[in-house]
């Protein structure tokens, strides 16, 4: 089976055939500048990608800020118009669709956008706001379109009396849901979520995680979840795809990007992820990358990491690095990287944060499910774990999640 | 593209550009920081004193409490996070210590603030501004504001150096081509003549911090210094106050949102809640101990990079309170699965746990608590 049967964090959910296959895909922005407005550049926002995203699959998108990952998203759903390359949906090239066949199969795919406070019209009340997209696809009218606003503010977490408030009157997480109604209310198959949680508290960013994995449960949900929280990433996803400077560099299941990535990149991106453990931030060996991000209008020749790579320093500068763009290659079972030396990066261990053995939090009830009395014995013998282990706990105590 | 000519190959600077071969794990040095610190504790009087400080906003909607009866200590050389939601009150902490309180609406109702010896709101304006200058350092969420667009990067840095050490023009644009290098910006001197515009986010927050810097300040306030940038630039930033601090002892007040930064970076840890401190420690009390529900609950609720966790998160119900006319309950009892009738009749005081330094607010976790 598929990394779900591997990954813990997701129980055995049924992941199928290809959903959308995505294939070579550009997207380009020109450079206007004069008085003419003449193009100058490009910015190659996108640049020839290839993935697919399988039928009920989670597959994680992250990279640093403009490496594409909002362009890929929208050009997935055709919001934004490829300058070459495909995508089908389920075996329709969304390219030849003619425009009553692509709002047709608009229906089956929504997004969620990052920012809950500009992506709600300020001027329009919940209900209408969730009602728009039932109105645009003829799908329930009246009384029954009134019922089904309820019901999916009620899936949401909110209060279905709340359909004649206006956006300002939530809070960020609630206006997220109500996004994240909106985008359910077509009944979709495929949701990209853009960023859905980055812009709000951390209190609040595992209320929406928690709602976005049950109603993917429950509907069976494909999502393209695009963030740059790699530890988000980690936790919601079937398999994770890594940008750079418009190109796809890794591809892989959790298990592999993380614990064994073959891109260095993937591993200096790693490095860079603070752990909430100040005994695990010790303990990491980390590599900094030096420099920025160069422009997508003028991406390095060869591969594009080349000019911040640590393993092309190490390597003594091979002139491979410089000429040559690395194709996205197999490199494992189900795992992808584009470097020329990704049996090198494999053998490292940078960037890789050791699974916590010894994280029970002393004095700490550990139980969320079992009420206030199973968390005192929880307790109890997290302490007592503490006492016999001189302090450090043990794995196989209570911490783990019931 | 050759590697030795592109800039931003050594844009990191010479204490930055760890390869794998000389990993920097800070274990070593941060035991040996934490031992010497302690010494400095037993023997040496605190860089800083904050005793029970309030300051709060006169809004339409009522006084906003943003901070509420805090206080705390700093060593010389210590690094201190604030740790906390949006609206907790960690900014006007920062503002309040420096009296750049924004007035009206706000003001400091009430408390102390002792500064190397110095009692900080007994100061005239004009003292005030000095010590900014002299011994206080900031560094800002977003550089660009903080940072003037229509003078050269060379002018500003310079500027700070001559005002507050009283350095000629020559000598202080020295000083800022020194000090452009010292935080990783290449060909400084060149680079001296640019805008702010010029420069990317991360250059921007790196000539903030050379500019905290121009004065040799014994105390930088970050407050959320990498929360505007990607996770590889936030990564030389913190690696950069960390290695200044080092360096010249500089102790750093770090505010953050961000629980992982501060696990590696501070040695003690204040938890802020609704313009309460609820808990305080040193770091690895914080994150392995914690004794107020609050914080295990936002810790247990993070995603973790070394740990898969169930499908679902645990979570902290409902959202932080407003901080308009504050109840006489415990400020968290509205979210808290622990509840009894006591926390909300009245709030629990931060009272000594395990470990050194550490105190939390909480009667659960108190010794005869319900909470063990
Ligand atoms: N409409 C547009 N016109 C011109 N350039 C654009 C446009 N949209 C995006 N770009 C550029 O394309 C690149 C990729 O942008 P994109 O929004 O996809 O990045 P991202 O990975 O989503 O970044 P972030 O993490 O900041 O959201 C960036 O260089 C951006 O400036
Ligand atoms: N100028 C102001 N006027 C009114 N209220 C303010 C002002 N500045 C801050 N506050 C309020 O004070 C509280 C704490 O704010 P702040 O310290 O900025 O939070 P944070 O912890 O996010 O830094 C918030 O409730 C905020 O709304
Ligand atoms: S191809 Fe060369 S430069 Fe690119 S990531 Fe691999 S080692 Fe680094
Ligand atoms: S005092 Fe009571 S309500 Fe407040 S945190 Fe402790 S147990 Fe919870
Ligand atoms: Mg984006
Ligand atoms: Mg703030």
């Amino acid at each position: 089976m598929t990394a779900a049967a591997t990954d813990p964090a997701t129980p055995a959910r049924q992941i199928g055939e290809t959903l959308i296959d995505v294939d070579r895909l550009k997207v380009h922005f020109p450079i206007l500048s004069g008085i003419f407005q003449r193009e100058s550049g490009r910015v190659r926002a996108v640049d020839d990608i290839s993935f697919e995203i399988r039928k009920g699959e989670t597959l994680g998108l992250v990279g640093e800020s403009g490496c594409g990952k909002s362009t890929t998203g929208r050009a997935v759903i055709r919001l934004r118009n490829p300058t070459a390359g495909t995508v089908r949906f389920d075996g329709h090239d969304l390219m030849d669709l003619s425009r009553g066949e692509l709002r047709k199969m608009r229906r089956r795919m929504q997004i969620i956008f990052q920012d809950p406070y500009s992506s709600l019209n300020p001027r329009m009340t919940v209900g209408s706001i969730i009602s728009e997209p039932l109105e645009t696809h003829d799908l329930a009218a009246g009384k029954a379109r009134i019922e089904r606003v309820r019901e999916l503010l009620a899936l949401v977490g909110l209060n279905p009396n709340y359909t004649d408030r206006y956006p300002h009157e939530f809070s960020g997480g609630q206006r997220q849901r109500i996004g994240v109604a909106r985008a359910l209310a077509v009944e979709p198959e495929f949701i990209v979520c853009d960023e859905p949680i980055s812009a709000l508290d951390v209190s609040i960013q595992a209320q929406v995680l928690n709602l976005l994995v049950e109603l993917r449960e429950k509907f069976g949900l494909t999502y393209l979840f695009i963030a740059h929280d790699l530890s988000v990433v980690r936790h919601i996803s079937d398999r994770v795809a890594v940008m750079y400077l418009g190109k796809l560099v890794e591809l892989g299941p959790p298990s592999a990007i993380y614990d064994a990535p073959g891109h260095p990149y993937t591993r200096a991106l790693l490095s860079a992820v603070p752990i909430p453990d100040p005994k695990a931030e010790r303990r990491r060996k980390r590599v900094i990358l030096t420099g920025d991000v160069p422009s997508p209008a003028n991406p390095p020749d060869g591969c594009r990491f080349h000019p911040r790579c640590w393993l092309y320093e190490r390597l003594g500068r091979p002139e491979q690095c410089r000429t040559e763009d690395p194709e996205l290659r197999t490199v494992a079972t189900d795992h992808r990287a584009a470097c020329h030396f990704a049996e090198e990066a494999l053998q490292s261990d940078i960037g890789v944060a050791h699974m916590a053995t010894d994280k029970v939090r002393h004095g700490t009830p550990q139980s969320a499910t079992a009420g206030l009395a199973a968390e005192h014995a929880a307790e109890a013998s997290a302490a007592a774990a503490a006492l016999d282990d001189s302090g450090t706990g043990s794995p196989n105590e209570p911490s783990a999640e019931v | 593209m050759s590697v030795s000519d592109d800039p931003s190959r050594v844009a990191g600077g010479p204490a930055l550009t760890d390869l794998p071969d000389d990993v920097s794990v800070a274990t070593e040095e941060g035991r040996r920081l934490a031992e010497q610190l302690a010494d400095n504790r037993r023997h040496a009087r605190k860089l800083l004193e904050v005793r029970n400080l309030s300051t709060h906003f006169y809004t339409r909607d009522g006084v906003v409490h943003a901070v509420d009866d805090v206080s705390f200590e700093l060593d010389y050389g210590e690094t201190l996070g604030i740790v906390g939601e949006s609206g907790c009150g960690k900014s006007v902490t920062a503002l309040s210590l420096t009296r750049l309180i924004a007035s009206p609406p706000g003001k400091i109702v009430s408390g102390q603030i002792i500064f190397d010896g110095i009692d900080v709101l007994k100061l005239s304006n004009e003292e005030m501004r000095l010590l900014r200058g002299k011994k206080i350092g900031f560094i800002f969420q977003d550089p660009m504001t903080s940072l003037n667009p229509t003078l050269t990067i060379g002018y500003q840095i310079a500027e700070s150096a001559k005002t507050h050490l009283g350095l000629s023009r020559k000598a202080a644009d020295d000083r800022a081509v020194e000090l452009l290098s010292k935080v990783g910006i290449p060909r400084s001197r060149e680079r001296m003549g640019d805008y702010p515009h010029q420069f990317s986010g991360g250059m921007r927050q790196r000539v903030m911090i050379a500019i905290a810097l121009a004065c040799d300040p014994m105390l930088l306030l970050a407050d959320e210094p990498t929360t505007a940038l990607d996770v590889t630039i936030q990564a030389q930033i913190l690696e950069l106050i960390r290695s200044l601090s080092d360096e010249f002892g500089t102790a750093v007040i770090l505010i953050t949102h961000d629980l992982g930064i501060a696990a590696g970076m501070c040695h003690r840890i204040n938890v802020m809640y609704a313009g309460r401190i609820v808990e305080t420690g040193l770091v690895d009390d914080i994150y392995e101990a914690p004794r107020m529900p609050y914080a295990w609950g936002l810790l247990d609720s993070l995603p973790r990079l070394d740990e898969v966790k169930g499908a679902r998160l645990r979570t902290i119900e409902g959202m932080p309170p407003d901080l308009i006319d504050p109840t006489s309950e415990c400020r968290f009892a509205v979210r808290c699965k622990y509840v009894h009738d006591r926390c909300r009749s009245e709030e629990p005081e931060l009272t000594p746990r395990d470990g050194e330094g550490h105190m939390a607010r909480c009667f659960g976790t108190e010794p005869e608590g319900w909470i063990q």
